[in-house]
């Protein structure tokens, strides 16, 4: 049953980067940087079963934390150029681009 | 083996399973879908459908342990940040311009522009 | 009292994920959850910005319970469209209003629009949150309007 979903998770992994590399769009890889976080987080605690050690699930969660912290470090820098404080927001939308 | 424990892993790999299957499914639509904006649903089918049904099939399989509570922080840990992350990168795809492709007959809603002086819960 | 919630449910959730009972570990953690209080209540000082729950807890549970199946069907409809041969795409942006009073509300109510696959919240604005759907269809507004008041049926009191 767990080899099952490793192979599982394994192909949508495989899938998940085509989607990476092909894009096209930047924010087509963002979605795809954080869809295969989430797909490692799972991948990680069914080894973690399969091997017997569930310990693994520490890695898992820490796994998950790092992977959202990353992803809106990398939103915040797209949108305002910066990941410190933000004083101005932009104002693309009125440039209409 | 007692008939519990047989009833408890027959559901164990009905979750696992259908867990790995939407999996799947969703990393296939978002290979299939033509943009940017549909691929998003895709990718929170993994992020709702597989990722609960996987959690509850190994919590199942671990029982009433430690191993349980940690799988069920990780599961509300990435309930909460999974819808969080989507937003995240819909709202900045949208504030950078980019709109989805509306379908015949309708109109899009269009955001409000937001002030050049810019607020504080920035 | 407020610091000493916090303190329980830390050391709460230090116990849980150690799983180790002796007496030194458990020192690290009592260190630990000190450290956290002195951080947090240094940050609080800070900004002042605190999260109320306002919530019925059997109502949210209940609202929780309903919730999973509205997942459950979603899934099953974007499933569909994504196995079928030819897609039936039908992509939309909407404006849904929000009725919730409080921040936690508010929050609920656009993380379950982008639980349920099919719909995403992409942009909040005052008085209404702008929704991406996938297939959309006329009665979508209604089901969306339809969890909203579930939502505000949970809060307990109106907040700022």
């Amino acid at each position: 049953m767990f080899v099952f979903a490793i192979f599982a998770l394994f192909i949508a992994m495989v899938l998940v980067l085509v989607r990476l590399y092909a894009g096209p769009t930047l924010y087509d890889r963002v979605l795809a940087v954080n869809s295969f976080g989430t797909h490692t987080v799972l991948f990680i605690g069914v080894i973690g079963f399969l091997t017997g050690r569930p310990d693994f699930l520490d890695i898992a969660l820490l796994y998950a934390l790092i992977n959202f912290v990353g992803t809106i470090a990398i939103l915040k820098y797209f949108r305002y150029r910066a990941i410190g404080d933000v004083h101005q927001r932009p104002t693309d939308r009125e440039i209409g681009h | 083996m007692s008939a519990l424990e047989i009833i408890i892993n027959l559901l164990s790999w009905f979750f696992i399973v259908s867990g790995s299957v939407f999996v799947v499914i969703g990393a296939v639509g978002t290979i299939r879908f033509p943009d940017f904006w549909s691929r998003l649903h895709a990718a929170s089918i993994t992020d709702s459908a597989g990722m609960i049904l996987l959690v509850i099939g190994m919590c199942l399989q671990a029982g009433p342990t430690l191993v349980t509570v940690k799988l069920l922080i990780i599961g509300v840990f990435l309930f909460i940040t999974g819808p969080t992350s989507t937003h995240a990168v819909a709202n900045a795809a949208l504030v950078t311009g980019l709109r989805p492709p509306e379908a015949e007959g309708l109109i899009g809603a269009e955001p409000e522009p937001i002030k050049p002086e810019g607020d504080d819960d920035a | 009292m407020r610091n000493i919630g916090i303190a329980i449910v830390f050391f709460a959730l230090w116990l849980l994920m150690s799983g180790i009972f002796e007496p030194f570990i458990i020192g690290l953690g009592a260190a630990s959850v000190l450290l956290t209080l002195f951080i947090t209540s240094r940050m609080d000082a800070q900004d002042g910005d605190r999260v109320d729950l306002l919530l019925a807890p059997v109502k949210y549970t209940k609202y929780l319970a309903w919730l999973m199946l509205e997942i459950a069907r979603a899934n099953w409809a974007v499933t569909k469209i994504i196995l079928a041969r030819d897609m039936p795409i039908r992509q939309h942006l909407f404006k849904t209003p929000y009725t919730q009073k409080t921040d936690v509300g508010q929050v609920i109510f656009a993380n379950s629009i982008t639980l349920t696959p099919g719909t995403i919240t992409v942009e909040t604005e005052d008085g209404h949150f702008l929704v991406h759907a996938v297939s959309y269809s006329e009665d979508d507004p209604d089901a969306l309007a339809d969890m909203d008041a579930r939502i505000t049926a949970c809060e307990t009191a109106g907040g700022a």
